[in-house]
C-alpha cells in the first residue's frame, strides 16, 4: 500500500514525487511509457517564464512567479543547467507597443521583478541581431532557460534515491476507490494500491480523472513544432525572445538553450489525437519564417539539426486545474505553459492540498536532496578529470564526438536512477547522439553497451523501446 | 608532452602525411587516432574500386588502408589509438583524451589536420512525420553491416545518391534485403558514375532522380515514406507523392569536413568546401597548421586524398626545418559554376595541381584559367558534373605575386 500514487512521470509528478519523497511516505510513479519525461515534458521550449502573461491572480500568474524564484534552488540541487538569461518581448508597432504596457502592468501586478519597456536603440544595445524593424520590448531579466527533461530526469532519479518507486510501462487502465484509498490497475491486470492519487497524466489528465469518477474538466492537446539548431548557432541571441501575444497565441520564439543550441517554435494547433506528434511540412514553414522575421541576420537553417513536436496540455478551464475530488485524489491537470517554470510551486502547491486533506508528514532524517550534476565531468578541469579517469579509465574514451560524451558517463546512465533502457534514453541522459552527427557515428557504440550492460543481443537494443529496434538480425542470417 | 609534429586522424590521409614527413626527415612526430584501429573509414569500406591511381589495382578499403598501415609500423611512426582530440589552440597546444593517459596536452611545432568528414543527417532535412527507429546514415548501416554483422533493415529506401549510398544499396541487397528505390533531389546524382552502374543498374535498382522523401510513417518502427517528385526549385510537386513501405531509410545525402577542431584553433574556412583555407602545400592560414583530407574537402577517390596528404606531410617537415616560403600571394577565384578550387590560394612559385568540383553538370565545355584578361591555360571536357573532382595544373610562369587566378567554365 503507498501513501501517494502519482500517475505521471513528466516534470510535474517528477516535482511532486521528489517533493514527497522528503517526507517519510512511500510514494510511487505510474509512467504508462517505457521512460520518464516523454509527453509534454520532452518536447517544449525549455523556458522558465519570468510571469507576466497570466491572468492576474490566477494559479498560473502565482504558481509561475513562485517557480521561477524556487528553480535557481532547486536546479542547483538536482545539478541541472539552468540559465537566467532574461526574455524579451518584442514589438513592431504602436498596437504590440499598447499590448506590451498592458502586459508591464500584469507582470508588477503578478509580483515578476525587474521589468522594464525599452526602446527601438535599448533593444539593439542588448540585442545586436533583432530585426531592425522591432521598435520596441518589455525586457524581463529574471527569465531563464533549462533542459525540461533533464529537470524531470534529475527529479525522478532524486525521488527514486529518497525512495521513491517508478513503475514503467504502467498505463492505468482503471482506477476503483476502495476503503481506504484507491485500487489502480493498468492493462495487464496488475495492480497497485495507494492511499492517495495525484493525477499529473497531461494530455491523459481527463480521461484518468474520469476513471475516479471526475467528469469536471476536458484536454486538448495542443501542438507545438520546433527546430533546434547547431551548438555554433547559440550565440545569435542571448535573451529569450518572444514576439508580443496576438489572439493568435504567442508565436515563434528564438532562444539559445542550456546547451548553447539555438531553438525555434511553437506552432500551435489545436489537436484531437492525443498521440499524433508528427511535424507537418507547414508547421516548420512557419517556425522557419516567422523566426526570421524576428531577426536582422538570415536564420541559419542549414544548421538545423533536427524537428520535433510536442503535445501541450491545455483544459477547458483557462488556468491550471488544481483541486481535490474525493477527498483523496489531487487532479494537477491542464498543465501547458508556463507548467515547467511553475513546476516546483505546483509540487508545493499540491503538498499543502494533500495535508488539507490528511496525509500526515514527517521529515525524513536521511532525505537528500542533492543529486550529482551529470554534466559534471565534461565542465571539470583536466586535472580533474584525470582524477576519475584514474579510478574509472571509462571516462577516457570518448563515444559521443559532437557532444564529446565518455563511456563512463553513458554507464552511468544506464545504472543510475532512472536507468536509461534504450537509445533515447541514454540520449536524453547523457546528449549522446544530440549533436550535430545525430548519432550517426556514436549510435553503433551506444547499442553495444546497451547490450552488454543488459546482457541482451543487439536484436533486442531498442531506441526507445516496443517495437523500435535498432537491427532486425545477422548478416547472412535469415531475414524472411 | 612536445612534438615536432602531431597529425590528427590517423584514417589514410593522416596516415599518408605521416609517412611522407618521416621521409622527409621529420622524427619526432605522433599520430592521434580517435578508433581503435588505424584506417579510418576505409575499415568499412569492404568493396573494391581503392587504388586504381594511386597503385594500378583494385583494392577494398582495409586492402588499401593496410599498405600504408604496414609502412607506419615499418617505420615506426608512433600512433596513440582511442585517442580523442578534444581542442587544439591557436598556438598549437592539443589537448585530448584516453582511458590509459587521461587527459593530456601536446605541445606541437606542426600540426596535420586529418579528420575526415561526417555525413549530414536527417535532422538537417526537416523531413516531416513521424522519428521512429529505422533511419540511419548510410556510414552507420555500413558500420552495422560490415563491421558488427547486424542487418538495420530487410526493405530500404535510400535517400541522396551520394557515393556511400549507392554502395550501401549494392550491399544490402547483397545481404538479402530488397532495396526500393534510390531517391535523389537532384536532377543528376552526387555519386560517381561507375557506382550508379555496378550497384543500382546491375541490381536493378531504380534511381529516381528529382524525387525527396516527404514525410516518414511509423510510430515505433519505420513502416513507410511517401516520396514525391520535385519541381526545378526542388520543390515537392502535389500530386506526384507515393507511397513505398519499408522498414529502413538511409541517408546518403552529403558528406561535411569535420573541422571542428580547426575552428577551436581559429582556423579560416572557405564557405564552399567547409575546409580549410590553403596554400599549395595544404598550409591553412595560421602557419604551421596544414590540412588534408576529406576534412579539407571531400573527395570522391581515396587516391586523390593520399596524393593530397602527401602533399601536407612535406609542407609539414619543410615548415619544421625553417624553410621559408617565397613571398608571393595569388588568390584562386572561381565563376560559381566552378564551386571550389583547392588550394585558394599559391604563395610560391612553382606548377601547383588545382583540384576543383563544379556545381551543375556541364557538356562539352572548356575549363579555363586567365589572369588579368590573359589566358593562363584551356582545357576541353567532354562532361563535368558536381560527383566528380577536376584538377588543372597551372605553370609556374603564370604565378606572379599580387595576381588572381580566374577559374571558369565556358560555354555552358
Amino acid at each position: 500500500m503507498f501513501d501517494v500514487a502519482i500517475i505521471g512521470g513528466g516534470v510535474v509528478g517528477g516535482m511532486i514525487a521528489r517533493t514527497l519523497s522528503a517526507y517519510n511516505l512511500h510514494i510511487c510513479i505510474l509512467e504508462k511509457e517505457r521512460d520518464v519525461a516523454m509527453g509534454a515534458t520532452k518536447a517544449n521550449s525549455a523556458i522558465v517564464h519570468a510571469g507576466f502573461d497570466a491572468k492576474e491572480g490566477s494559479l498560473k500568474a502565482r504558481l509561475n512567479v513562485r517557480g521561477s524564484e524556487m528553480m535557481e534552488q532547486v536546479t542547483r540541487e538536482l545539478g541541472v543547467k539552468y540559465r537566467r538569461n532574461g526574455s524579451l518581448v518584442i514589438g513592431f508597432n504602436g498596437e504590440d507597443k499598447k499590448h506590451l504596457e498592458e502586459l508591464l502592468v500584469r507582470g508588477n501586478e503578478n509580483g515578476v521583478k525587474g521589468l522594464r519597456l525599452l526602446d527601438r536603440d535599448e533593444v539593439q544595445a542588448l540585442e545586436p541581431n533583432i530585426s531592425e524593424s522591432v521598435t520596441c520590448a518589455l525586457h524581463a531579466p529574471t527569465g531563464a532557460i533549462v533542459c525540461p527533461y533533464e529537470l524531470c530526469i534529475a527529479a525522478i532519479g532524486n525521488a527514486m534515491d529518497n525512495g521513491a518507486a517508478l513503475y514503467r510501462d504502467f498505463a492505468v487502465s482503471s482506477i476503483k476507490r476502495t476503503e481506504n484509498g484507491y485500487e489502480i490497475s493498468r492493462y495487464n491486470g496488475e495492480t497497485v494500491f495507494a492511499r492517495y492519487i495525484v493525477n499529473a497524466a497531461g494530455v491523459f489528465a481527463d480521461e484518468i480523472a474520469r476513471m475516479a469518477g471526475d467528469f469536471s474538466f476536458s484536454i486538448h492537446p495542443r501542438r507545438g513544432e520546433y527546430v533546434l539548431l547547431d551548438k555554433e548557432c547559440g550565440g545569435t541571441v542571448s535573451h529569450t525572445i518572444f514576439r508580443t501575444p496576438s489572439k493568435m497565441g504567442k508565436g515563434i520564439l528564438v532562444s539559445p538553450t542550456v546547451d548553447n543550441n539555438l531553438l525555434l517554435g511553437p506552432t500551435s494547433v489545436d489537436m484531437e489525437d492525443k498521440e499524433e506528434k508528427e511535424t507537418t511540412a507547414e508547421g516548420l514553414a512557419l517556425v522557419m519564417r516567422e523566426a526570421s522575421e524576428n531577426l536582422k541576420i538570415p536564420v541559419p537553417f542549414g544548421k538545423s539539426i533536427t524537428s520535433f513536436c510536442g503535445l501541450r496540455a491545455v483544459g477547458n478551464t483557462g488556468d491550471f486545474i488544481i483541486n481535490v475530488h474525493d477527498g483523496r485524489f489531487v487532479n494537477v491537470a491542464g498543465i501547458e505553459s508556463p507548467g515547467l517554470s511553475a513546476s516546483p510551486a505546483i509540487a508545493e502547491y499540491v503538498l499543502g492540498l494533500l495535508t488539507k486533506h490528511g496525509l500526515c508528514l514527517e521529515k525524513k532524517a536521511d532525505y537528500n536532496p542533492i543529486r550529482e550534476p551529470k554534466h559534471a565531468f565534461r565542465e571539470a578541469s583536466i586535472e580533474e578529470k584525470n582524477a576519475i579517469i584514474e579510478k574509472d579509465p571509462t571516462y577516457g574514451r570518448i563515444i559521443c564526438r559532437c557532444e564529446q560524451v565518455t563511456e563512463g558517463e553513458i554507464l552511468d546512465a544506464i545504472r543510475s536512477n532512472p536507468t536509461a533502457l534504450d537509445i533515447d534514453g541514454v540520449k536524453r541522459r547523457t546528449r549522446s547522439g544530440m549533436g550535430r552527427c545525430q548519432g550517426g557515428f556514436c549510435g553503433p557504440y551506444v547499442m553495444e553497451l546497451l547490450a552488454r550492460e543488459y546482457g541482451t543481443s543487439m536484436e533486442c537494443v531498442t531506441k526507445m523501446g516496443g517495437g523500435s529496434v535498432m537491427v532486425v538480425g545477422k548478416t547472412k542470417g535469415d531475414l524472411s | 608532452m612536445k612534438k615536432d609534429l602531431v597529425i590528427i586522424g590517423g584514417g589514410p590521409a593522416g596516415m599518408s602525411a605521416a609517412i611522407a614527413a618521416y621521409e622527409a626527415g621529420v622524427r619526432d612526430m605522433l599520430i592521434l587516432e580517435r578508433d581503435g584501429a588505424l584506417g579510418g573509414i576505409l575499415q568499412q569500406c569492404i568493396h573494391n574500386g581503392f587504388g586504381l591511381h594511386k597503385f594500378g589495382e583494385e583494392l577494398t578499403g582495409p586492402e588499401y588502408a593496410w599498405r600504408y598501415e604496414k609502412q607506419v609500423k615499418e617505420l615506426g611512426i608512433p600512433y596513440k589509438l582511442c585517442t580523442m582530440v578534444l581542442s587544439v589552440s591557436e598556438d598549437k597546444v592539443i589537448t585530448a583524451t584516453n582511458p590509459q593517459d587521461g587527459v593530456f596536452e601536446i605541445e606541437a611545432k606542426a600540426i596535420i589536420l586529418a579528420m575526415g568528414c561526417r555525413e549530414r543527417p536527417k535532422g538537417a532535412l526537416n523531413i516531416a512525420g513521424e522519428r521512429p527507429a529505422g533511419i540511419y546514415s548510410a556510414g552507420m548501416a555500413q558500420k552495422l553491416v560490415n563491421m558488427m554483422g547486424y542487418m538495420p533493415g530487410k526493405d530500404v529506401v535510400i535517400l541522396g545518391s551520394g557515393d556511400i549510398g549507392l554502395i550501401m544499396a549494392r550491399r544490402m541487397t547483397l545481404e538479402g534485403a530488397k532495396v526500393h528505390a534510390v531517391c535523389e533531389l537532384m536532377p543528376y546524382s552526387g555519386g560517381l558514375a561507375r557506382n550508379i552502374e555496378q550497384c543500382l543498374n546491375d541490381f536493378g535498382i531504380p534511381l529516381k532522380l528529382s524525387h525527396t522523401v516527404v514525410k516518414i510513417h511509423g510510430k515505433e518502427r519505420l513502416s513507410g515514406v511517401t516520396i514525391a517528385k520535385v519541381d526545378e526549385r526542388r520543390r515537392p510537386i502535389e500530386g506526384t507523392e507515393e507511397y513505398i513501405p519499408c522498414d529502413t531509410l538511409l541517408l546518403s545525402v552529403g558528406l561535411i569536413p569535420e573541422n571542428e577542431l580547426s575552428k577551436t584553433a581559429g582556423v579560416s574556412l572557405d564557405r564552399m568546401t567547409n575546409g580549410a583555407v590553403v596554400d599549395q602545400d595544404r598550409e591553412t592560414e595560421i602557419p604551421g597548421i596544414f590540412s588534408c583530407g576529406n576534412v579539407l574537402h571531400v573527395h570522391d577517390l581515396v587516391d586523390y586524398v593520399s596524393e593530397e596528404a602527401e602533399i601536407a606531410g612535406l609542407g609539414a617537415a619543410a615548415y619544421i626545418a625553417g624553410e621559408e616560403k617565397k613571398e608571393i600571394s595569388v588568390f584562386l577565384r572561381t565563376d560559381g559554376k566552378i564551386r571550389y578550387t583547392v588550394p585558394q590560394r599559391i604563395t610560391a612559385e612553382k606548377d601547383v595541381r588545382v583540384y576543383f568540383r563544379v556545381a551543375d553538370v556541364y557538356r562539352d565545355v572548356t575549363v579555363k584559367v586567365s589572369c588579368d584578361g590573359g589566358t593562363v591555360l584551356s582545357k576541353k571536357k567532354q562532361k563535368l558534373a558536381p560527383g566528380e573532382m577536376e584538377c588543372v595544373t597551372v605553370p609556374a610562369s603564370a604565378l606572379e605575386d599580387g595576381r588572381e587566378l580566374y577559374f571558369e567554365v565556358e560555354g555552358a
